[in-house]
Formats: C-alpha cells, structure tokens, sequence
C-alpha cells in the first residue's frame, strides 16, 4: 500500500503519529515547489532529516551548532573527505576537535529543526517509501516521536500565532528609541545576537534570515521577542538591499561586497556631538 | 517613526583583556552580555567569559544613540567579530598589559579587523593601574602600531580613562574626515 498524499489532507502531525504507532522503517519525502525534506524512521523511531535548502553535511552542522569554527571547517575540508559524515566524525573526536557527545547533541537538534519545521509546511506533496534507509556514510540519531509530535504541534499553534502577529518579514527594523527601559536584565542567545548585530533599517527580516540561516520560523520568533521587549521596531526597508555578510553564512548565491566598500555615512556634525556628550559624562 | 540615528563603535581584543569592563564603565545601561561560567582549566584565570558579544548604550539626545558592541574574547566564537564590524564607526584594541602571552593574538586581532573595515581605530592598553603593566612605548614596539595610530593607556575601571579612550578615538574618526575632505577638493 503506497503511503501518499498532500500534506493540504494529510498533515505532518497526522504521518508522524501513523509512523509512530504502526512502527514503521522507512523515507518519508515531503516536497513544496522547490524545497524538498526527506525523513527517515527505523521502527517508528526518527533516525536521519535533511532538507534540500539547509546544511545536512556534518561539518556544516557542527558550524552552525557553535562546536566549529568557520576557519575550522575550511581547514578540515582541505584535509579530510568531507562527504563521509562517520569518517568525518571519527576523524574530528580523534583530533580532538569535538566529542562524541558534541556531534550527537548538534545532529539530533539539526534533525529535529527539520522536523519542527516541518510542522509549519501546511502544502506539499508526500510519499513513503518502506524499507528505505538512510545512506552508510550518515551518522543516525534515534528520536522518539511522541515528544516531537507534541513540541511539533505546539510550535505550529505558535507559528500561526505569529504569523497574524507579524505577518510581513519584507519589513526592516531598528532598534527604538527608549533607552534605558527594556534592555535590562535581559538575556539573549547567540542566535538572538546574530539577529541584533543585523538589524538596521536597509536589511528586511527576510534578508536577515537568510545571513543568519534561520528558518521562517526561527526569525519570527526572535523578533517577535525582540518586538515584545521594546528593543526594535518594524519600519519600511531603505533604498538598496544590503545585508551585511557573515562568514557563518556560506551558501547564499551571489557573494555580497564586503563591508569595506560600504562606509558608514556619518557626518562630521555627529561626530562632535558624541564628543560633546562624551565629555559631560 | 522617529528618524534616531544609530552609531555604532567596536570593543575588541583578546579574551580577558577587560572588554565587557570597559562597556560597563561607561554605559548608561546595564551591560547586556552573554557571559557564561569558564569550564576549561586552561582559561581559567577569572570566572566569566563572553560568548557572543556585549551591548551597551550611550544616548546622546533624543535622536542620536551610540552603541557600544565588544567582540567575545575566545577564538571559537569569532565568527561574531565580522557580523559586528559592520557599519562601525571605529574600532577599540584593548590590550592586556599585563599578559604578554596575549601580544600576538591582539595583533591579529587588530589585522582582522583592519581587513573588515578602513574605519578608525586606537589601540588601549589596559590594566594600567596593575605593577606589572607593559609601558606604552614598549606596547607599540611589540606590537608594531604604526606611527599614526594612537596607544593610549587605559584603565577600564576608571570613567574618566575610558571616556579618555573613546574620545581620542572619536578625534581619530574627525581627522579621518577632515583630511578625506580635504582630498576631494
Ligand atoms: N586591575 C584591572 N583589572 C581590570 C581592568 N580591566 C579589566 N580588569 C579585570 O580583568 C578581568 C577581565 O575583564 P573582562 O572585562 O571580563 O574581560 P573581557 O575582555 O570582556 O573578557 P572575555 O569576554 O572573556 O574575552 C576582570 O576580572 C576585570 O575585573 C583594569 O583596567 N585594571
Ligand atoms: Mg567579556
């Protein structure tokens, strides 16, 4: 019996629960336009993801997980096959790069950001395909599904909750001006972070995601956060679409100029008020 | 909308060189700083690192704000150095004055961030207050600071000694323009 269908009558939470309770090994390949999710279960458990668009190789993950640096993966990729994930790993935990637990811990949260947003894809067309595994060479993490059915749905409640809240990522933002008030005692993440040293009123949420490598979900809900907080403000993009690069961020298409060429334009008059403020403090 | 302009300048240097110190000093707010417990022994030589960067703030009036980012210390988080040289107006190289070890990496510090963005900088030898700081004069011999660029001692404790730093650095960025100016008539 061939398992497919579009996501429009079937939903993700539905195939989850089905894969989970009859306990099923195989590739479920979920596709809308041009992005494409391949999961695959080995009795009823999440083993591997990948998506089309994302980094699935290991040292592209560790990168993004923090364990790697961008210099690190450019040395590593000049010395080791990097296309073999097990090779790779091993080769990493012997020359003390990472543990075993580092590569467990980031692979699992890749997979599961997959799957989570996943959960955001209401169209798309699905088969699955028994019996079909992952290949050798990938490293598999078992997940089972019941807590990412529940996290899963939860998000999803989220994300439509958000998406009424901030329904346009082709708008900029800034960072307000009430100073003092919101900004104490809060704490951000390194990812929060990343969003923050982007923000200026030239680059919209959309283009900040795509230097970040945040998913859809990811950037509204930070700023979203960030909204809630008073820190930033949404405001109509200006003039040229620049975002600033970022060597974490390697696969955008077309190299953008490096920040060299792009001077800040500061004006002389503002220069000697700072200075001015500077000395009455 | 407000039209407040935003300024931007950058703390860096090398890890425990006193960055999350100097913003504290002379922020209006409380340092907004991702820090967490040191856990290699190796590092261990004081509590608290930053892991991404620090944030403070200095409002100049209702529609002028400076904001204040220092760079994490340790290597593996340096890939927040570039996103945060974007759009600076100057730079800051705080030096360890009293942790020779550290030299070399303060110098490639400075080259990383000069390759980032042809703004201003100076360079802040901290930890003047402590016996065994290196003298300015022999800070820019070791490190090879080139001649126009100012080693101004610091003491990133002290408000007047950073406001000291910030404005030299600030009277760096005004004879940037006169002189840019003055080339284009
Ligand atoms: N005596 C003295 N101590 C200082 C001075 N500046 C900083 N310190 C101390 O030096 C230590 C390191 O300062 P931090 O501000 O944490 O250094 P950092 O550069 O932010 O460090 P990382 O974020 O870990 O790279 C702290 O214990 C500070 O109190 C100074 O001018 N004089
Ligand atoms: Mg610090």
């Amino acid at each position: 019996m061939a398992l497919k269908g579009n996501l429009r009558d079937f939903s993700i939470t539905q195939l989850l629960n089905l894969i989970n309770l009859a306990r099923k090994t195989g590739t479920l390949t979920v596709e809308r336009s041009s992005e494409r999710a391949d999961l695959c279960f080995r009795e009823g458990k999440l083993v591997y993801a990948s998506l089309g668009n994302q980094h699935n190789r290991l040292d592209q993950i560790l990168l993004k997980a923090g364990r790697l640096t961008t210099e690190q993966t450019r040395l590593i990729q000049a010395q080791v096959n990097a296309t073999d994930d097990k090779e790779l790993g091993l080769w990493l935990i012997n020359a003390g790069y990472v543990t075993q637990k580092d590569i467990l811990q980031s692979v699992r949260q890749h997979m599961l950001e997959i799957v989570y947003q996943l959960f955001t894809w209401t169209d798309g067309k699905f088969r699955f395909e028994p019996n079909q595994l992952p290949p050798p060479e990938r490293i598999t993490v078992p997940i089972g599904l019941e807590n990412v059915i529940i996290e899963g749905t939860r998000r999803m409640k989220e994300w439509e909750q958000l998406q009424d809240e901030l329904p346009d990522l082709d708008m900029a933002l800034r960072f307000t001006d009430r100073p003092g008030t919101s900004l104490r005692n809060i704490s951000l993440s390194i990812e929060e972070w990343r969003v923050i040293s982007f923000i200026n009123p030239r680059n919209t949420i959309r283009q900040i995601a795509q230097a970040t490598n945040m998913s859809e979900f990811q950037i509204r809900k930070i700023v979203y956060g960030m909204l809630q907080a008073g820190l930033v403000e949404l405001v109509r993009p200006e003039g040229r679409e620049v975002a600033p690069p970022s060597r974490g961020g390697e696969r955008r298409e077309a190299p953008l100029p490096p920040p060299a060429q792009r001077p800040p334009a500061v004006k002389r008059s503002v220069v000697m008020r700072l200075i001015d403020r500077i000395k009455q403090l | 909308m407000g039209k407040v302009q935003t300024v931007k300048m950058v703390v860096t240097g090398p890890f425990a060189a006193g960055k999350t110190q100097f913003i504290q000093t002379i922020s209006e707010i409380e340092v907004v700083s991702t820090e967490r417990k040191i856990s290699s022994e190796s590092e261990r030589i004081k509590e608290r690192t930053t892991v991404a960067m620090d944030f403070g703030r200095i409002t100049v009036d209702e529609d002028l704000v400076l904001y204040l980012f220092g760079t994490p210390g340790q290597k593996r988080f340096d890939f927040m150095w570039e996103i945060l040289s974007e759009g600076m107006l100057g730079f800051i190289v705080l030096i360890d004055s009293v942790r020779p070890e550290t030299f070399r990496e303060a110098r490639n510090i400075l080259d990383t961030f000069r390759a980032y963005a042809p703004t201003p900088y100076v360079v802040a030898a901290n930890k003047q207050d402590m016996e065994d700081a290196w003298s300015v004069e022999d800070l820019r011999i070791a490190l090879r600071i080139e001649d126009g660029v100012k080693v101004l001692p610091c003491v990133a404790t002290d408000r007047e000694s950073v406001k000291r730093v910030l404005l030299e650095l600030l009277y760096s960025i005004l004879e940037r323009m006169d002189a840019e100016e003055a080339e284009s008539e």
